[in-house]
C-alpha cells in the first residue's frame, strides 16, 4: 500500500475532495463501490448481476454479459459504468432504483475522475500489511502522533487546544486507566509536582494501579460475552469469574498482547500448560449454551462453533466473517468454503455444545459448567478438600465399626413400635415378580427391598410391564411406590433430566390358570403428593367392569397422568400412588401383569418403582401405611417365641434401617461428611476451558448455513486474502492463535491499537472500530494508524507502553474546550483539534459514585457480588432457571467495582443497560453512547446513587470549615476542580433554602436518610445531612461529573 | 437514511449544533429560562431528520403487538379442521409429515396420534370467520379481523423463535421490532418514550415461558431505542420516584440548581452534548409526573373497564396491560407491546388453553371497542399472535378429554385489526392436518415488513450500518402482504 504518497487532507471526512488531489482508490472509489455496486457485482460470485464484477480492474475491463468493457482505464466515455451512472434511462439506471442507493453528483464526478486518472486499483488497505512512514514534522512537547495530527489541522487552518489544567488532566488520564477519580493524594502530589516528567510519572501510577486491570477488563468482558448465566430461555447459573479475574491479572501483568492471544485462544495446546494458561482459554467457553427443552444438539452445536468463530473474528480481527455463513462474502474476500475452513478449527472441542445432561454435570434447570472443565483449587481450597476427607474417613470407619447388631436397642424399639402400630389393620405384599421389562430398551434391574432401577438407555415414552405370581384370594388394590436413587438425575425418581417422571397410564391385567384374560379398570386412585396439573386422579378409569381381555375404554383424564415435580430437591422423597381395582377373586396360579405407560411427555420415565397388592376392602385401603410398616407390625404382632428365623432376620433388618438404629446416626455424619467435602471441592471451583479432542472431528460446508445440510467436507485453512499460515506452525487454534500475533498479520495489531485510541478518544483513527473490512470507514489518519500498528509490534505488544505512548502526546493533553469555529470545521472532532470530552461508561459512573463517597469496596476479583437492584429483577418475566428470587448482598457485595455484579444475560442489570453496557448475549466489541432521560432518573433516584450522596454528605461535614469551604471540598472531591464563585453561589442558596425546609419537616430528612444499607451517623444533625445529601445528589449528577474530560 | 445519531427527543447532531450555536451565542451566565430550551427542544422532538422514516403516509400512526408467548395452538383456536374427527387417534401420515424435523421432545415418540381438537368452531359476523367456542368475545369481533392462517417461521424452539418474531434473526444481538419503529419514526410525545413494553403471566401455563431483555432490546441500534418497560412486579417504570423523604419542590430546586451547573459549564465548554443532558432531565422531571398519570386507572369509568373483564383490575393482568395499552394509544406511544406468558402446551392442553384464553379473549376483545368508540382503532394497527404453531399429533397420551401439542414452525395463526387492515378476512390456507401450508404462505419476514409498511415505513429502506453491513428488521427477505391491507 502507497500510504506515503497519500495525501493527509481530512477531505474524506468532510466529503469533499479538492480538484488538484488525485483521487485515491481505497479513500475515494472503495467506500462508493462497495456500498452501492459490490452487492451485485462483487466478491460474492453467486450473486454477480450481468456476470460483471468491478472489484478487480481485469474483471471491471473485461466486462459482463454485453461483452463492453465497465471501465477503460484514461477513458471515462468509454467506461460502461460511467454510461449507467449517468443514464436517465430507468432501465439502465445504477444502481436499481429498488436498492434504493443514490450517488450523489459529486460521487459520480469522483468516480469520472478516477478512470480519467487511470482508474488505478489498489487491495483493501486494512489488509496490506501497514509499514511506517516518515513523521511530520514534531511540535514541542508532543511526539509522533501531533506530527501526523498537526499536518491535518493545520491543512484546515486549525490549532490544537492549549493543555488542559492538571486537575482535569489528571482525573482525565485516572478515569481512562483505572475507571476511577484520582485519589487525593494522587492529585496532591501531581499538582505539587514541577518536574519535567511529572505528567509521566503520574500515568505511570496509574498504570501501575492494581485497578488498571479490572477498567481495562471491562471491555474485553463485552469482547468475550463473559456472563454468570448460562443464556437463552432457562438462563441458569455458570461459573466463569476466575477467568475474569485471569483478564484482570493479565492485564495488571501487562502480559504482552500476543502472549494475551494465545493464552485465551489456545492456552490449552500449548506445551505443558500452566493451570493460568488453560483457564485463559475460557474466553471462547463463554457463549451462551442452548438449554431449552426440545433443542437438537447437532443445530446448536453447530451455533457454538460459529458463534466462537464471529467472537475470535471480531475480536481479533474486526471482522463480521458471519456473513459468510450462508454465502460469500458480499463485501470482503472470503467464501463461504473459506468461512468453513476457519470453523474447523474451532468444532474440534470435546464438548456438547449444548447445556445440559450430554455428559455435564450442569442440568437444564439448575445451571452449572458444561466440560470440558478445568477444577482450580488454590492453597486454601486443597486444605479444606483434604480436612473434609480426614472427617469423612473418620465418619466411615466409625460406621464401619458400629456393628449391624444392637439387641438392647432393638428391644426398646420394638416396644415402642408395637404400642404405636397396634390396631393398624391395612396390609400389603409386594409382588413376587416373575418379569420386569421395559418396552423401550431399558433396563429393570431387582434391588434388595424388591423395588425395579431403570438404567440404560432412557427411551421417549416407556410403557414398564411387570408379570407376577399372584396367590388364591382376593384382590382389591395395587400400590406403586417410586423411590429416589443415587443413579438418577439429580438423585429424584424419574428418568428424565430434571428428574421428573409422568405416569401416564397403568394397565392391569389378571389371567387365571387356564389362561382367561381380565383387564381391571382402575375405579380410583390417590398418591401422597401430585404435582399442580398432573394428578393422580387423571389415571382413573371411567367406564364400568371391563370387558373379558379387554382394556375398559374410554378413560376420562383430568391431566396428562401423574408427576411427582421430582426437579424440586424436597421432592426427591418416596412416593406411593395407591389405585384402587374392582374386588377380583384370584384363583390358586393365577399370574397378574401391571404396565405402567409413560406416554405423556418423552423421557419422563420412572426410574425406580415397587408394587405392591392388597386384600382389604375397598374401605380400609388408603395411603396411611406402607408395605414395609405392614410388614413390621405384622412380626411385631407374633409373639416373639412363635417368630421364624427369617422373622428374626426381617425384624433385624427393619430395625437397621429405622432411623432408631444407633447406625443411624453414624450414616448421617458420613452423609454430612461427604456433602462438606462438595461443599470443599466447590471452592475448588471447576470452570469451563477449551480442550482439544484426539481426533479433529469434520467439518463441512453447511448449505445455507444450516446445520442439517452439510456439503463438501473441509479442512483447516486461513482465508487467502490474508497471509499464509508460516511454514512450521502446526495447523490448529494454536497455529491460528500464533499467527494472528506474529507480527506480518494486517489486522491484528491495526485493531487493536484503533481500540486503545476509540478508549481515549471517544471515537477511533476508524470510526467503524467494529469492522475493519471493505465497509470499513478510511481512517481519519491512515499512516498515523498504521504508524501506531506498526510501533505496537516494535514495542513487543507491550499494551501498557502503547497506551502510555498515546496518553504522552499533546493531543490527549488538550483541554476539551470547543469554540463555534471548531464546532463548525471539527463538529465531532474526528481532527483530534480538541480534548476528548465523552459520558463515562456504565460501570465508571457507579464506580466513581461508590469511590468519591467512600463506599467503595476496592477488594479485586473473586465471585460476582449482588449489589442493590430492583425489586424482581430476575422474575418479572421468568420464572426459569435457578436465577431467580434475587436478593442483594448484605455487606461488602453492595459495594464492589460494577464488573463484579452478577451478570443474569436475559435480565442484566438495569441501570448498567441503561448506561450502553452490552447485553453480553454475543459478543459486542462497540458499545453506543447515548443520554437519556432514564438514565437521569437512575443517577437521581437509584438507591446507589442516594446513599453515596448520603456518604458524601457525611464526608463532607465532617470537614472542617465553613459551609463554603465544606461546599468546595465536595465539588472538587467530585469533579477534581476548584469550585467557581458563581457556581457557589447557586449551590449555597440551595443548600440554604433546603436546611431550612428540613429544619422543618425533620421526619422527611430522617426517611431520606434511611437510604441505602449503610448506617447513618448518629452524631449529625438529620436536617442538615438531608439538605447536603440532595447537595451531594446534584454534584454526582452534574454533567461534568458523569463526563470524562 | 442516517438517523443514526438521533437520540431519545429525536434531535440529530445537527439539530444538537443548532441549538448549541444558539445557546452558545447567547452566552447566559449561571442560568438558563428552561421554558424557552423546553421549547426549542419541543419543537425539534417532532422535526423528522433528512431522509427519516416515514417513506410514505402511514395508516397506522401506532401499534399495540399482543404477543401470545409460548405459542397458541391454532387448531384449538382458529384453523378448523373437521376432517380431523375421523382421523382421531391414527398416526399422523408420512405423506404429510414428509420427514420435517421435530423437537427432541417428541421425535421419540413411537408414534404420532392425530389429536383432533375437542373445542367446537363456529363462524362468525358477516364476514363469517371461524373460531372456536374458546374465543367467544374476540368471535364477536369477526368482522374487524384479518386472520392470517397461514404464517410460517424457521425456528422450533421457543427462544429462537421468539426472537425470529422480535427481531428478524434467531439469534441474539439485533434489534428488536420497537427499537426499529423507534429509530426510524422516532417519538411522538415528549414526555414518554417511544417504544413500551408491558407482560403479563399467564394463568394457563404459570411457569412458561420466559421473556428476555433482548426481545425489546435495542440490539446494535443506539441504547435509547429499546423498550421501556412498565413493569408487572415492583417499582413499574425503573427509578421513577424520588427517594423516601424528597419532596417535589426540593426535587425541582435541585434539578434547577443542576440545571444552571450544567449551562454553566456549558458556556465554558461550549459542548452541545451538555444541552441534551440538560433537556434529559426536564423530560426526566415530567415522566415522573406523565408516568403515574398514564397509569393511574381510577378515573376510568365502570363501563370503560367493564369492556375489558374483571381481570382488569389487577395490576400486571393482561387485561390491565390492554387497558393500559388504550391509554399509551392516546398519548400516542408508537409502539406498545404487551407479551402474554403460558401458552406452551405440551400436555394437558385443553385445560391450560381455556386459562390463557379466560385472561385474553375478554380483553383483547374490549380493546378493540373501547379504540374504536374513541375513533383510535382507525389509526392503531392490533396484531396478536405468538411465536410459532402447534402440532395436529398429540404429544403424550391422547384421550377423549386430553391431549398436548408440540412446537410446529410450519405453520401457526396471526390475527391483524385496525389501521390499514383489510377487516374481516381470513387469509391463507394450512392443509387438513394444518400442518403445511397449501396457499398463500406468510413468513416472519412478511409480516414484519407488512406491519412496517403499515406504519409507513418501507422494511427495505430502514437500515442501519452495523459492522460493514446495513442491517434490517427483515434481513435480506421479507414482501408487504398487499392482500392484508385494505
Amino acid at each position: 500500500m502507497r500510504l506515503s504518497r497519500l495525501s493527509l487532507t481530512a477531505a474524506c471526512l468532510l466529503g469533499t475532495l479538492s480538484a488538484a488531489e488525485r483521487v485515491q482508490f481505497n479513500r475515494d472509489i472503495r467506500p462508493i463501490f462497495s456500498d452501492t455496486c459490490f452487492a451485485c457485482h462483487g466478491p460474492d460470485e453467486s450473486k454477480n448481476k450481468g456476470k460483471l464484477r468491478l472489484d478487480t480492474l481485469e474483471a471491471a475491463r473485461k466486462g459482463g454479459k454485453s461483452g463492453d468493457p465497465a471501465i477503460v482505464p484514461g477513458k471515462p466515455e468509454q467506461s460502461a459504468v460511467m454510461k449507467r451512472l449517468l443514464t436517465t434511462d430507468p432501465d439502465d439506471h445504477m444502481p436499481p432504483a429498488e436498492f434504493h442507493k443514490v450517488l450523489t453528483a459529486a460521487q459520480v464526478d469522483t468516480v469520472r475522475r478516477w478512470i480519467a486518472e487511470g482508474a488505478e486499483y489498489q487491495g483493501h488497505w486494512a489488509f496490506q500489511e501497514p509499514r511506517k512512514a516518515a513523521v511530520p514534522p514534531i511540535p514541542a512537547g508532543g511526539n509522533a502522533i501531533d506530527g501526523w495530527l498537526g499536518r491535518t489541522l493545520a491543512e484546515k487552518g486549525l490549532a490544537p487546544n492549549p493543555e488542559a489544567d492538571r486537575a482535569t488532566l489528571l482525573r482525565r488520564a485516572a478515569l481512562d486507566l483505572t475507571g476511577l477519580p484520582p485519589s487525593e493524594d494522587d492529585q496532591k502530589a501531581f499538582l505539587a509536582d514541577n518536574s519535567p516528567d511529572a505528567w509521566s510519572r503520574a500515568l505511570d501510577r496509574l498504570l501501575a494501579s492494581p485497578h488498571f486491570g479490572e477498567q481495562m477488563a471491562v471491555q474485553w468482558l463485552d469482547f468475550a460475552r463473559y456472563a454468570d448465566s448460562n443464556g437463552f430461555q432457562s438462563d441458569t447459573t455458570r461459573t466463569m469469574w476466575p477467568w475474569r479475574d485471569w483478564v484482570i491479572r493479565a492485564y495488571n501483568e501487562n502480559k504482552p498482547f500476543d502472549q494475551f492471544t494465545i493464552e485465551q485462544l489456545a492456552g490449552d495446546l500449548l506445551p505443558n500448560p500452566l493451570e493460568s494458561q488453560v483457564v485463559a482459554t475460557g474466553f471462547n467457553r463463554n457463549h451462551r449454551l442452548n438449554g431449552e427443552g426440545g433443542r437438537i444438539v447437532e443445530e446448536w452445536f453447530v451455533e457454538s462453533v460459529i458463534d466462537r468463530l464471529e467472537t475470535t473474528g471480531s475480536t481479533w480481527m474486526a471482522l463480521t466473517l458471519n456473513c459468510c455463513r450462508c454465502h460469500d462474502h458480499k463485501y470482503d474476500p472470503i467464501s463461504q468454503k473459506e468461512f468453513y475452513q476457519l470453523f474447523a478449527y474451532f468444532n474440534s472441542n470435546e464438548e456438547s455444545g449444548v447445556l445440559g445432561d450430554f455428559g455435564g454435570a450442569a442440568s437444564t434447570r439448575k445451571g452449572g459448567n458444561t466440560p470440558p472443565l478445568l477444577l482450580l483449587a488454590d492453597a486454601d481450597a486443597r486444605q479444606k478438600i483434604a480436612a473434609a476427607d480426614a472427617a469423612l474417613a473418620e465418619a466411615q470407619a466409625a460406621l464401619k465399626n458400629a456393628g449391624p447388631v444392637d439387641a438392647r436397642a432393638q428391644v426398646a424399639w420394638e416396644a415402642r413400635l408395637l404400642s404405636a402400630l397396634a390396631g393398624k389393620a391395612v396390609s400389603w405384599s409386594p409382588l413376587s415378580v416373575r418379569t420386569a421389562t421395559s418396552a423401550g430398551g431399558a433396563t429393570l434391574t431387582r434391588q434388595p427391598d424388591g423395588s425395579y432401577l431403570a438404567g440404560g438407555k432412557n427411551p421417549a415414552n416407556d410403557t414398564y410391564a411387570v408379570n407376577a405370581a399372584l396367590p388364591a384370594g382376593k384382590l382389591t388394590g395395587l400400590l406403586l411406590e417410586a423411590f429416589p436413587d443415587a443413579s438418577l438425575p439429580g438423585g429424584s425418581l424419574g428418568r428424565f433430566t430434571n428428574g421428573n417422571f409422568v405416569l401416564s397410564d397403568v394397565t392391569v391385567t389378571l389371567v387365571s390358570p387356564d389362561g382367561q384374560r381380565q383387564v381391571l379398570p382402575i375405579a380410583d386412585a390417590q398418591a401422597d403428593f401430585e404435582q399442580p396439573g398432573y394428578p393422580i386422579k387423571s389415571l382413573v378409569d371411567e367406564a364400568a367392569p371391563a370387558g373379558k381381555g379387554k382394556k375398559a375404554t374410554p378413560k376420562t383424564k383430568a391431566g396428562p397422568g401423574w408427576a411427582i415435580a421430582g426437579n424440586v430437591d424436597a421432592n426427591k422423597v418416596p412416593r406411593k400412588a395407591l389405585f384402587v381395582l374392582p374386588p377380583t377373586t384370584v384363583a390358586a396360579g393365577s399370574t397378574l401383569t401391571v404396565e405402567l405407560h409413560q406416554k405423556a411427555i418423552g423421557g419422563h420415565n420412572i426410574g425406580r418403582f415397587r408394587l405392591s397388592t392388597s386384600d382389604q376392602p375397598r374401605a380400609a385401603l388408603d395411603l396411611k401405611e406402607s408395605p414395609a410398616t405392614a410388614t413390621l407390625r405384622v412380626l411385631l404382632m407374633k409373639e416373639p417365641s412363635t417368630r421364624t428365623a427369617a422373622d428374626r432376620k426381617e425384624l433385624a433388618r427393619l430395625f437397621l434401617e429405622s432411623p432408631d438404629h444407633p447406625r443411624q446416626a453414624l450414616q448421617a455424619r458420613v452423609n454430612a461428611a461427604m456433602k462438606a467435602k462438595q461443599d470443599a471441592s466447590m471452592s475448588g471451583l471447576e470452570v469451563m476451558v477449551m480442550k482439544e479432542r484426539a481426533t479433529p472431528k469434520d467439518a463441512f460446508v453447511l448449505n445455507r448455513g444450516e446445520y442439517d445440510k452439510p456439503g463438501a467436507k473441509v479442512e483447516r485453512k486461513l482465508p487467502a486474502v490474508l497471509p499464509p499460515l508460516p511454514a512450521g506452525e502446526p495447523n490448529n487454534r494454536l497455529g491460528f492463535a500464533r499467527w494472528l500475533v506474529n507480527g506480518k498479520h494486517p489486522l491484528t495489531g491495526r485493531v487493536w491499537v484503533n481500540r486503545a485510541w476509540e478508549r481515549l478518544f471517544g471515537t477511533g483513527l476508524v470510526k467503524t472500530s467494529e469492522n475493519f473490512g471493505s465497509q470499513a470507514e478510511w481512517p481519519s489518519h491512515p499512516e498515523l494508524l498504521d504508524w501506531l500498528a506498526v510501533d505496537f509490534v516494535e514495542r513487543k505488544w507491550d499494551m501498557k507502553g502503547m497506551l502510555k505512548f498515546i496518553m504522552m502526546s499533546r493531543a490527549y493533553r488538550q483541554s476539551a474546550a470547543v469554540t463555534a469555529d471548531k464546532l463548525e470545521k471539527d463538529p465531532e472532532n474526528r481532527l483530534i483539534s480538541r480534548g476528548p470530552r465523552f459520558r463515562l461508561s456504565a460501570e465508571t459512573i457507579r464506580d466513581q459514585a461508590l469511590a468519591t463517597s467512600g463506599l467503595l469496596i476496592p477488594k479485586i476479583g473473586g465471585p460476582s457480588v449482588k449489589p442493590y437492584m430492583p425489586e424482581a429483577v430476575w422474575d418479572e418475566t421468568s420464572v426459569y432457571g435457578d436465577m431467580r428470587n434475587y436478593k442483594a448482598d448484605t455487606g461488602e457485595g453492595l459495594y464492589r467495582r460494577s464488573l463484579y455484579t452478577i451478570w443474569k444475560r436475559t435480565a442484566a442489570p438495569p441501570s448498567m443497560l441503561l448506561f450502553d453496557s452490552a447485553t453480553r448475549e454475543v459478543c459486542t466489541v462497540k458499545r453506543s453512547r447515548s443520554n437519556t432521560p432514564l438514565q437521569a432518573l437512575s443517577l437521581l433516584n437509584e438507591v446507589t446513587y442516594i446513599e453515596a450522596a448520603r456518604k458524601l454528605a457525611e464526608a463532607t461535614l465532617r470537614q472542617p470549615g465553613d459551609l463554603d469551604r465544606r461546599l468546595a471540598w465536595a465539588f472538587r472531591r467530585v469533579t477534581c476542580r476548584e469550585l467557581q464563585a458563581d457556581e457557589a453561589k447557586v449551590l449555597r442558596a440551595g443548600l440554604e433554602k433546603r436546611l431550612t425546609a428540613f429544619r422543618a419537616d425533620l421526619p422527611a430528612a430522617q426517611k431520606l436518610l434511611a437510604t441505602g444499607r449503610s448506617p447513618a451517623p448518629s452524631d449529625v444533625d438529620a436536617a442538615e445531612l438531608a439538605a447536603w445529601t440532595v447537595t451531594a445528589n446534584i454534584l454526582l449528577n452534574l454533567d461534568e461529573t458523569i463526563t470524562r474530560e | 437514511m442516517n438517523c443514526n445519531d438521533r437520540d431519545f427527543l429525536g434531535l440529530t447532531p445537527a439539530d444538537k449544533m443548532a441549538l448549541s450555536r444558539r445557546t452558545f451565542l447567547k452566552g447566559s451566565a449561571g442560568g438558563i429560562g428552561l421554558a424557552a430550551l423546553g421549547s426549542v427542544l419541543g419543537s425539534a422532538a417532532f422535526a423528522a431528520a433528512p431522509g427519516a422514516a416515514p417513506h410514505f403516509q402511514p395508516k397506522a400512526k401506532r401499534i399495540i403487538y399482543l404477543f401470545q408467548s409460548g405459542a397458541p395452538s391454532q387448531l384449538d383456536l382458529f384453523d378448523p379442521k373437521p376432517a380431523m374427527a375421523a382421523m382421531r387417534g391414527k398416526d399422523l401420515p408420512e405423506s404429510i409429515r414428509k420427514g420435517q424435523r421435530l423437537t427432541t421432545m417428541t421425535s421419540g415418540q413411537k408414534n404420532f396420534p392425530v389429536a383432533p381438537t375437542i373445542f367446537n368452531f363456529k363462524q362468525h359476523g358477516q364476514s363469517g370467520a371461524w373460531f372456536s367456542e374458546l374465543m367467544p368475545h374476540m368471535a364477536s369481533k369477526a368482522d374487524e379481523w384479518c386472520v392470517v392462517r397461514s404464517m410460517f417461521t424457521e425456528a422450533i424452539n421457543h427462544d429462537p423463535a421468539i426472537t425470529f418474531m422480535q427481531t428478524g434473526s434467531q439469534l441474539a444481538g439485533r434489534p428488536s421490532i420497537g427499537a426499529w419503529a423507534s429509530y426510524g419514526l422516532g417519538s411522538e410525545n415528549k414526555d414518554l418514550p417511544a417504544y413500551v413494553v408491558l407482560s403479563s403471566f399467564g394463568s394457563g401455563r404459570p411457569d412458561d415461558q420466559p421473556l428476555y431483555d433482548r426481545l425489546w432490546g435495542a440490539g446494535f441500534l443506539p441504547t435509547k431505542h429499546q423498550g421501556v418497560k412498565l413493569r408487572n412486579k415492583g417499582e413499574r417504570v425503573l427509578y421513577l420516584k424520588d427517594p423516601e423523604g424528597m419532596s417535589r419542590e426540593v426535587r425541582r430546586e435541585s434539578l434547577d440548581e443542576l440545571a444552571a451547573l450544567n449551562q454553566r459549564r456549558h458556556d465554558v465548554l461550549g459542548d452541545p452534548e451538555i444541552q441534551t443532558r440538560i433537556a434529559q432531565y426536564e423530560m426526566a422531571f415530567r415522566m415522573q409526573t406523565s408516568v403515574p398519570d398514564l397509569l393511574d386507572l381510577s378515573k376510568e369509568p365502570q363501563h370503560v373497564l367493564d369492556l375489558y373483564g374483571p381481570d382488569v383490575k389487577r395490576p400486571g393482568s393482561y387485561a390491565s396491560n390492554c387497558l393500559l395499552a388504550r391509554r399509551l394509544c392516546e398519548r400516542d406511544v408508537r409502539f406498545v407491546q404487551l407479551f402474554h406468558m403460558g401458552w406452551d402446551h405440551h400436555g394437558g392442553l385443553p385445560k391450560a388453553i381455556k386459562g390463557q384464553c379466560n385472561d385474553t379473549d375478554h380483553a383483547t376483545a374490549g380493546l378493540l371497542t373501547d379504540l374504536k368508540q374513541r375513533g383510535l382503532l382507525d389509526d392503531t394497527l392490533i396484531v396478536w399472535g405468538g411465536e410459532f404453531g402447534r402440532t395436529i399429533y398429540s404429544q403424550g397420551s391422547l384421550t377423549e378429554t386430553n391431549y398436548g401439542r408440540d412446537h410446529h414452525p410450519r405453520c401457526f395463526t396471526v390475527l391483524m385489526a385496525g389501521a390499514g387492515v383489510k377487516k374481516g378476512t381470513t387469509y391463507g390456507e394450512t392443509d387438513d392436518f394444518s400442518y403445511n401450508i397449501v396457499k398463500d404462505g406468510v413468513h416472519v419476514h412478511d409480516l414484519n415488513a407488512t406491519i412496517l409498511h403499515l406504519m409507513g415505513v418501507e422494511h427495505t429502506r430502514l437500515t442501519y450500518r452495523y459492522q460493514g453491513r446495513d442491517f434490517r428488521l427483515t434481513d435480506i427477505h421479507g414482501e408487504v402482504v398487499k392482500k392484508l391491507l385494505a
